[in-house]
Parts: C-alpha cells; structure tokens; sequence
C-alpha cells in the first residue's frame, strides 16, 4: 500500500500512578470531530486515561470505539464513569454520553486546564474548522469567531497539502522552518488553488521545503486574520491538531507578536478535556443537592 | 487578411481565426506548462486546420487567465471584456453574460456592442468554478461528462452543508456511504454550484437576455438549477468554450 502522508499518529495513555477505584468523582469527555475523536477519562480533575484516533465514516462507531480504546487495560468501563459528556460536530452521535456540550465552551475550559487560568485568547485549530475564543480566568467563553466553511486553515487543508508534498504531516512543520531564507506565502487561499500554486511552484525549481513554508507562511496568516478580528489579549494559546505543526505556530507567533503558551497535554485533547471537566462540575453539584 | 483570439485558460488554450467577420478555424488543446508554448501550439493547430498562412494574419489578441505569457500577440483584452465581446456577436440581444471557467467565474452586464458596463468575478474559491463539479464527479467516481445525465434523472436533490470543494468531497463520499443516489447528489452538487453562481450574477443584477459560456454549459444538468435558480431562460453558444478566444478575435478586427 502507498504511504499516507496526511496520516497523523494515533495515541493512547493512562496514569501509572492513579488507583481509580479509589477515587471520588469518575467523569469523561468524548469529542467526536469531523477528523479526528478523544475520549479523555478525568478522576478528581486529573487525566487518568485518553485515546485520540481518526473519526470514522459512522459517529457513534467512532465514540464507542475511542471510548474503548481509552479504556483498554485499565479494567474500568463506562458504568464505573459518573459522567459523560459529548462534544464536537457529533456530540449527538455519542450514544453513552449523560449530555452534550459545544465544542467551542469544551475548547475554553480545556484550554483553561491545560494552559492555566492566565490564558485570554484560545485558538483551536480543527480539522474541519478553525475557533478564535475569547476566555476569562474561568475558562468561560466571553466571544468566538469561527470559519468553518473554507478549508484554508484548517487540518484537512493541511493533510491534502502533505499529501500532495509527499511528506508525513508531522514533519511539515520541522521541514518548513528548514530553509535559508522566508518565502512568500502562498498566494491563493482556496486549498485547490493552493495545490496548483504549489505544483507550479515546483515546476519552477523550489524545492519542498521552501515550498511548506510558503503554504505554512499562508495559513499562519489565514489564522491571523480571524484572530486579529476578535482582538488577541495575552496569555494566547493553541489547541487542535495543528498547534502541534511548528512550522505554522513560530510563523503566527511572528505575525502576532507574542509567544504562545507551551502545551502541557497532547493539544488534541483540550475538548475532551473541558467536557470532562463540565461533567465533574455537573456531578459534585448534584452531590451537594443531594 | 484574417485576425485571431487566442484564450489561454487555466485548464485549455483556445484558439480563433476569422476572416471578413466569421469563424474560419479554430482549435482548443490543454494547456500545458509553457503558456507561450500553448497558445503558439492551439494557434498554428488552428492555422492548419483552416488552411491559412501565418503571414495571413493581421493582428493576434490574448486573453485569459495567460493573457500577459503569448509573445507573439499583437494586443490582451481582458477576460472579463472578451467574454462580453464574443457573447454579443452570437446573440446581440444579450444583456447578462456569465461565464464559468475551470478556476474562475464571472458575471458580465454589456450593451449589445459588447461593452462592459459592469462585472462580478469569483477568482478566490474553487467552489465557485467548474473544478467543483470536476472534483465532486471524481468523488462520485463517475465521468465529469456524466454529472448532467445522473443530474436530470434525479427526482430530488439531498441538502449538502459544505461548500468548501475540500470538504464537500468528504461529504459526497459520505452521502455515498449512506446509500444515497448519486443521481441525487449529481443534482444537489449542481444546486449548490447553481446557488453560488447566482449569488455572484445578482451582484451585477440580472438583465434578459441571460448567456452562458465556458465550458460547463454543455452541461445540462447545471443549466437545468441555474435557470430554475435565476429563473430566467438562458441562451448556451453551440461551442461554449469557444467564447473568450472570439471576444479576442473580433477585439482584433476593430
């Protein structure tokens, strides 16, 4: 079979040094996205178990199965769960979740666990789509913007683009800092422009990684454009997929001005997480109501 | 003495020839890598098949999206004004000209000496331009030749949410997956086109008599949803393709 450059890594984790069954409050967060799904397992407000896989053609597989996955040899299963909470573009198809909550509050609160309550500004870049999130210190949404109608800028452009380059796409970020001097970006927005651009590009003699860094270069700006019409206040952070494509994150730090806030977690997690994390809240309430 | 168009697209290059006011020859090819290259190739094929000489030509106009790469023309009009151009000359009524090209599409308003009085153009999306259907007809996994037949033979079209072509090629797939009809979803990805060419013409408002030009209409099934979408009646060239190279042709005459 032919390489796939688009396929990212899938991973699975769970904490060596936590006893589950003597904790208080179980609680998970499952985000079902348009690429790819996390199921994160929370006991006490600490990560104990996640999974991150690629989403499947059927929803409900998909969340049962990174479910699953999450739970693999941990000898929990989902009836020892408090609380489940779904989330993503099909929240609705998680059949065991209690609830479901949207992306974009999830993200926030995710982004305020993993990057601390000092983060303003939360940009999540997903594989359909692309959020810039205003927060405050409780990881609350305060305002959005969002595109969820163009590919530019989002993880599926990126996979076509790595496809097309022949590159593994979790080296397009290294590969495209490997270059002697800043190409302009990539003049095109629309992926399908932007993939003629770029065999164009190559035809006239660049060379693949010159030609990374000019789509890198273009869809750091695509990203900056949302962000500049919301207002970016520090601390600033990335969640998704693409936050971990260096090649896109130093180009929009550039842009911007200002650093962004280094991932404790896998940045793929942070809807999981906040959904985990509205669930504790949601259980510790109904205790106290008793 | 003759004069002639050539039209280099992002897809083909399209070459014209006329003589004393009518079409003498013509020739369409693939655009290849050489822009120059492609517009001298279409315009000797041309010359060739209409059996003319090279020294028989007065004048030579470009146009297209490689307009600014032929060499050996004499004068460029701009896309948008040869589209104009070659759309009154068949059809002098003609008030609304909207042409879709592989990787743009436009909206002309022109009086019947073919000038421009006003136009829309769509240059920044492929959702807006004919590698949409392209795109969608591979992920149906049929012949982009096919999309009109299995258009019209749908009874209803299924919603489709994404418009980016990216993401709207992982929707079809899906939408196959489903069991849905590729008629059906022939149908929708027409609509859906049909909608966005709309949107682009009302900008420039729509005045009869309406044409379409590029190569997309030759397909049925597309003009089926855009005239129900304008709801206007449309008049289609019998070479749609044609229409840019003898706007730059006639340019040429004057």
């Amino acid at each position: 079979m032919a390489q796939e450059f688009w396929r990212w890594e899938e991973s699975r984790w769970n904490s060596p040094d936590i006893d589950w069954r003597k904790e208080d409050v179980i609680t998970a967060g499952v985000d079902v996205g348009s690429v790819s799904s996390q199921a994160v397992i929370m006991v006490d407000g600490e990560i104990y178990a996640y999974a991150n896989m690629r989403t499947g053609s059927d929803s409900p597989d998909s969340a049962r199965n990174v479910m699953k996955w999450a739970l693999e040899g941990t000898g929990m299963t989902v009836d020892d769960i408090h609380y489940i909470i779904g989330t993503g573009y099909g929240r609705v198809n998680v059949p065991f979740a209690h609830r479901t909550i949207t992306e974009i509050a999830c993200h926030a609160r995710g982004a305020n666990f993993m990057y601390g309550p000092t983060i303003k500004t939360v940009l999540d870049m997903g594989g359909q789509d692309c959020k810039a999130i205003r927060v405050d210190d409780k990881g609350k949404v305060t305002n959005f913007l969002m595109n969820d109608k163009c590919a530019a800028g989002t993880g599926r452009g990126m996979e076509v683009f790595a496809e097309l380059m022949g590159v593994p796409i979790g080296d397009v970020g290294d590969i495209s800092l490997d270059i002697d001097e800043e190409p302009d970006p990539v003049s095109s927005t629309c992926v399908v422009f932007a993939k003629t651009e770029a065999v164009g590009l190559l035809r006239a003699g660049w060379l693949k990684n010159k030609v990374l860094a000019a789509y890198c270069s273009a869809m750091a700006h695509r990203v900056y454009t949302l962000l500049e019409r919301i207002g970016v206040e520090k601390d600033f952070g990335i969640t998704g997929g693409i936050a971990k494509n260096k090649g896109v994150v130093k180009r929009l730090e550039k842009e911007l001005g200002l650093t962004a806030l280094t991932p404790k977690h896998d940045t793929q997690l942070a809807g999981a997480i906040g959904a985990a994390l509205f669930g504790k809240g949601l259980v510790e309430k109904s205790r106290k109501a008793g | 003495m003759g004069v002639a168009g050539i039209d280099v697209g992002a897809r083909t290059t399209k070459a014209v020839i006329m003589q004393n006011g009518k079409i003498v020859a013509k020739r369409m090819i693939i655009t290849g890598i050489d822009l120059n290259e492609s517009a001298e190739q279409a315009f000797n094929e041309a010359l060739k098949a209409g059996g003319i000489n090279r020294s028989d030509i007065s004048t030579i106009v470009a146009t297209g999206m490689g307009r600014k790469s032929v060499s050996f023309a004499n004068e460029e009009i701009t896309e948008v004004s040869a589209a104009a151009k070659g759309a009154s000359f068949l059809f002098p009524t003609v008030k609304t000209v909207i042409e879709v090209g592989a990787e743009e599409a436009r909206a002309v308003r022109c009086e019947s000496t073919g000038k421009v009085t006003d136009f829309a153009l769509n240059e920044k999306c492929a959702a807006g331009a004919g590698s949409f259907v392209e795109a969608m007809a591979r992920a149906l996994e049929i012949k982009v030749e096919e999309m009109a037949q299995f258009s019209l033979a749908a009874e209803k079209s299924v919603p489709m949410n994404a418009q980016c072509v990216v993401f709207a090629e992982s929707e079809v797939v899906s939408l196959v997956h489903s069991k849905i009809p590729k008629t059906e979803i022939a149908r929708s990805v027409h609509e859906a086109m049909a909608s966005r060419i709309t949107s682009m013409t009302r900008r420039v408002g729509v005045e009869k008599d309406v044409a379409l030009v590029g190569g997309i209409a030759m397909n049925p099934g597309f003009v089926k949803c855009l005239e129900s979408a304008l709801d206007v009646q449309i008049m289609l060239p019998e070479e749609p393709e044609y229409i840019g190279a003898l706007g730059a042709a006639i340019s040429a005459t004057v």
